[in-house]
């Protein structure tokens, strides 16, 4: 009957102290990293067909191309594990692969309008769309993945979960930083000197 | 050691806090408006009739289709890039039915001279980016460079109506309550507690005798309200009150209270039935009332476009 009646005790108060939270809120960010992933996915699949259309512009700058063509192969040859989400280093390391393809891709597009038969390609006009609505769905996967971190590391941090965390081993995960910190920090340069 | 950890975190904390508030600070965008029409113009660019016939024939849609669309007219969506502030009006307003998420967002803005075409992730098939890049290029801007601001959106809604019938989504289900009812039923709870226990309480109480017929209440309504609520604790809570009601159900003031109560019960009628979510659906629609389905899902879904 004792027995019983502690086991029972233990029931209440393990969930009452955020264990079935820790549960949903890890499930929820696994999930929310998953939509990163297919989002990242999405858009180095895109990027062959956008190198093959821009191929067949004869003079295009070759150094850009070849730029977006290394991005995404470094990128995809990062493997991701379980344990990129838990380990800072990995993570920066996906982050810093997937942005440096972000920015070869947004050079290519700047780089584009210089061509106009290329603007005039309908194939050409119809993947930008795409590679837009991809960059919009990776902004919008990162911030909820961001979000679910957030209040995963909120519940692991704060009393009464955290002695929940601590008796489970529950450690806080590693958030994204911004996509382009050291383009943001320094203050942008603006001279009228020049032309 | 310990200290310094404990420093090093409080530090930490501290700096977290100190790029909230900046990031707070910095963050000053545009509040998302009050959902109260399917067309909302903010910009004084439609006129009455043009706007209740926008509305008229979003409402109709909705009536035989099911689906949401919601059209928003603003002055601007400054600081914010257009895409990021129809994305976070989307998924405040939620437009969409609340089982399919079948909701679409068309966004203008006006001094900006841009638009969007917010589609939930339910409709992305029906929808894909490329479709609603083609409605904006096609329809929209070249009836917005002329100033036809209601005519460009009229067609534009003929073509997404059109695209979304394509799909073949379940139809409207009439009557249904149009809210979702996801959370924790407190009323059947409260009925169960209120009038179930004592009635069955007694009754097993008789059968299986004084204790055994109180616990076994108990357990029952632990049970029930596991599967209710999902939660331990108000299991743990629920059975403790039915062990007491039970109990008190025994005594002779209990006895006369239970009388009480059911000659309340008989008196008021049925208070807990299940007639309450007809009320709620059924009106929608016909009223002129409108709210969301509260389903769709805004993953970055849609087109953006200018004139």
């Amino acid at each position: 009957m004792m027995r019983w009646f502690f086991t029972l005790i233990a029931a209440l108060t393990l969930s009452g102290c955020g264990y079935n939270d820790f549960q949903r809120l890890d499930e929820q960010t696994e999930s929310a990293w998953s939509e990163v992933l297919n989002q990242y996915q999405r858009r180095a699949d895109l990027v062959p067909n956008i190198v093959a259309t821009v191929k067949g512009e004869a003079a295009f700058e070759q150094e850009t191309l070849t730029r977006v063509i290394e991005a995404r192969a470094k990128a995809t040859a990062i493997q991701v594990t379980p344990d990129t989400l838990s380990n800072p280093q990995s993570l920066q390391k996906f982050q810093a692969a997937q942005g440096e393809l972000g920015s070869a891709l947004s050079r290519l597009m700047v780089v584009s309008e210089r061509y106009p038969t290329l603007q005039a390609n309908q194939g050409f006009r119809d993947l930008r769309v795409q590679l837009e609505g991809t960059e919009n769905r990776i902004t919008i996967a990162r911030n909820r993945y961001i979000q679910a971190v957030q209040d995963y590391n909120v519940l692991a941090r704060s009393f009464p979960s955290n002695l929940t965390a601590m008796l489970f081993g529950y450690q806080t995960k590693p958030n994204f930083a911004p996509q382009n910190e050291a383009a943001i920090s320094p203050p942008p340069a603006v001279d009228f000197g020049k032309k | 050691m310990l200290m310094l950890r404990w420093a090093r975190r409080c530090g930490f904390t501290a700096w977290l806090l100190a790029v909230w508030a900046s990031a707070a600070l910095a963050q000053t965008v545009l509040p998302v408006p009050a959902l109260t029409a399917r067309a909302m113009d903010q910009t004084g660019t439609l006129n009455a009739a043009q706007l209740s016939a926008l509305e008229d024939k979003l409402a109709g849609f909705e009536q035989t289709q099911g689906s949401q669309i919601v059209i928003l007219l603003v002055p601007t969506t400054q600081p914010e890039d257009i895409a990021a502030y129809a994305n976070r009006v989307f998924n405040t307003w939620k437009p969409g039915r609340a089982g399919l998420g079948d909701g679409l967002l068309l966004v203008v803005a006006k001094q900006d001279r841009k638009i969007r075409i917010e589609v939930a992730r339910a409709l992305e098939g029906a929808i894909p980016d490329l479709a609603a890049k083609q409605v904006i290029d096609n329809v929209l801007t070249p009836h917005f460079r002329q100033g036809d601001f209601a005519g460009g959106l009229d067609l534009a809604l003929d073509q997404l109506m059109a695209l979304i019938r394509g799909e073949g989504l379940p139809p409207p289900t009439p009557g249904s309550p149009h809210v979702a009812n996801d959370g924790i039923d407190w009323m059947d709870l409260g009925v169960l507690l209120l009038i179930a226990v004592p009635v069955v309480g007694s009754l097993l109480r008789r059968i299986l005798g004084h204790k055994l017929g109180t616990l076994v209440t108990g357990g029952a309504v632990a049970a029930l309200t596991f599967v209710f609520t999902a939660s331990l604790l108000m299991a743990g809570l629920a059975a403790l009150l039915a062990v007491l009601l039970t109990f008190i159900a025994g005594t002779p003031l209990g006895s006369a209270l239970l009388a009480a109560s059911q000659q309340g019960q008989r008196h008021g009628g049925r208070w807990g039935g299940g007639d309450f979510g007809g009320g709620f659906g059924g009106g929608f629609g016909s009223g002129g009332g409108f709210s969301s389905g509260g389903g769709g899902d805004g993953a970055g879904g849609g087109a953006s476009g200018d004139w």
